[in-house]
């Protein structure tokens, strides 16, 4: 795909980001990108939103499940950049009918790093030695293109479909939890709406993270001490609409809990 | 108020076929379709009645268990009330031990967590606190089911006269005080032949899994029964049921409690 074409599209779910109007699946009016065009695009609508005054803060890992890759067609996980204007803290209300286009609401494990972390060659105990802590977390990705009609490369065009993330009440030590097996257990409204644990994220969250710092290594990219990284939900995505209280709990971590409008 | 439409040589004879069905391991139709009038109480009275059996045939009841308490397993299954059924000694197969395929029809395991009371619990009015004051520990739980039914489809009444579904079980991993552990959220992680197939946390057991004891005690007690100090109880399972079959090797990792495996031969 020629630079032109990934500057267009690029700008073109920028637009659709803030305007919050979305757009047709980019797989449906181009036959051949490439999973390396998607993240070019990806990237050109960054850079626009970096122009605008966002910091990046951290990045996000999707496709983490078995479910979702098989929905997609794919077998392996992808990535998006997280950025200052899209966190929330635990008790903050977060406005999605205001911010958002087609929300849905996913329980995570967020990682706070203390190092650096550099590609290729990168060891789940690399990522364990390097990370701060482990907190809970609410993803509510949002999808730019049309009722979330996503091939692949649409998704990561569009920065992974992330949309904005509410992080929990409690940090704990990776040294103190089992990240394979601890649970999640996720409540909407008050009613226990689905469990998981670690272990859906392709085995574990931690194998995400080191994934994610392999795959941003080949392109010269590193993870960086402070960044915040989310490794992927352990349970099924469920719409959310204002209104709606959600709350997660992983067992050994703690919980977060987050108030739409 | 007990309601029965069964006769007692039909409620025998009922028994007699059900649990024939499981010792020379064939599947039967769901006892429903010839009795539709079949009530809760006339399922329960052919289940005790397949106990009676076992136990004059000289097999000791070593637990109960309580089926269909996920609201994964009541959705797979299309049914919205527990049910419980009673664990006899030749059930209990040991933590990495084989688990011999030509005694079972088509069998499916589910993780769960099992109680082990210090003191009776009897209904109506147990409640969670009840249950957990009255607990010596709970341990890891792998349950495997079979129902005697054709495929595996069933109606609340029919799996309930099956001694819903169970026959065989494993236990291993570590003990724990129910102080020691967050059973709303402990963590569960079932692999067969190394790939995660299933996995939830305890909450997907009625909320609680000691909610699942307490509600075990209740419906005893309409039954004018309780649970006796001592007794192992399987709360039901925490993931869906998944089929095995001879050759698969199964492991079912616990958050801090260690874990349980087995092989189907």
């Amino acid at each position: 795909m020629d630079a032109k074409l990934i500057k267009q599209y690029g700008d073109e779910l920028y637009h659709a980001m803030q305007s919050k109007q979305a757009v047709a699946p980019l797989t449906a009016r181009e036959s051949d990108i490439s999973i390396e065009d998607a993240y070019h695009i990806s990237l050109q609508m960054l850079n626009r939103r970096i122009d605008a005054g966002a910091k990046v803060i951290g990045k996000k890992i999707g496709v983490t499940s078995k479910a979702v890759q098989s929905m997609l067609n794919v077998h392996q996980p992808d990535f998006g950049y997280l950025t200052d204007d899209m966190v929330f803290n635990q008790g903050e209300v977060m406005p999605i009918s205001e911010r958002l286009i087609a929300p849905k609401a996913e329980g995570e494990i967020a990682f706070i790093l203390k190092k650096d972390l550099m590609g290729p060659g990168i060891s789940n105990a690399d990522v364990l030695a390097a990370t701060e802590c482990v907190i809970p977390c609410f993803e509510v990705v949002d999808s730019r293109i049309e009722n979330w009609q996503i091939a692949i490369q649409d998704t990561i065009a569009d920065n992974a479909s992330c949309g904005l993330f509410v992080l929990g009440d409690k940090a704990v030590s990776p040294h103190k939890v089992d990240l394979v097996t601890c649970g999640m257990v996720v409540e909407k409204n008050g009613k226990i709406l689905s469990t998981g644990a670690g272990a859906a994220a392709l085995g574990s969250p931690v194998n995400c993270v080191t994934w994610l710092a392999n795959t941003l290594g080949k392109f010269g990219i590193g993870l960086k001490a402070g960044e915040v990284i989310l490794s992927g939900s352990l349970v099924p995505l469920e719409p959310v609409k204002a209104g709606d209280f959600m709350r997660v709990e992983i067992g050994g971590i703690g919980s977060a809990s987050v108030y739409f409008t | 108020m007990s309601t029965r439409t069964l006769t007692k040589d039909q409620m025998l004879s009922l028994a007699e076929h059900i649990e024939n069905a499981e010792l020379d391991v064939h599947d039967i139709t769901k006892v429903t379709n010839d009795f539709p009038d079949m009530t809760f109480d006339d399922a329960y009275d052919i289940q005790w009645e397949i106990r009676r059996r076992k136990e004059a045939r000289g097999n000791k009841v070593v637990g109960m268990k309580m089926g269909l308490t996920s609201w994964a397993k009541m959705a797979q299954m299309g049914v919205e009330t527990p049910v419980y059924g009673f664990l006899a000694d030749y059930f209990s197969v040991p933590d990495g031990g084989d688990i011999d395929t030509s005694e079972l029809i088509h069998p499916k395991i589910e993780a769960e967590v099992a109680f082990v009371t210090k003191a009776p619990l009897k209904g109506p009015g147990c409640h969670i606190g009840d249950v957990l004051a009255a607990t010596d520990f709970i341990i890891p739980a792998v349950e495997v089911i079979d129902s005697r039914y054709e495929n595996f489809k069933f109606d609340l009444i029919s799996v309930v006269a099956d001694n819903a579904s169970s026959t065989r079980f494993i236990t291993g991993g570590r003990m724990a005080k129910v102080a020691d552990v967050d059973l709303k959220t402990l963590g569960v992680v079932m692999e067969i032949n190394g790939e995660v197939v299933e996995l939830g946390a305890g909450a997907a057991v009625l909320g609680h899994p000691a909610s699942s004891v307490a509600m075990l005690a209740n419906m005893l007690g309409e039954r004018g029964e309780e649970i006796p100090a001592g007794t192992f109880i399987m709360t039901g399972g925490i993931t869906a049921a998944v089929a095995v079959k001879k050759g698969d090797n199964i492991t079912v990792r616990y958050q801090d409690l260690g874990s349980v495996s087995a092989k189907f031969v």
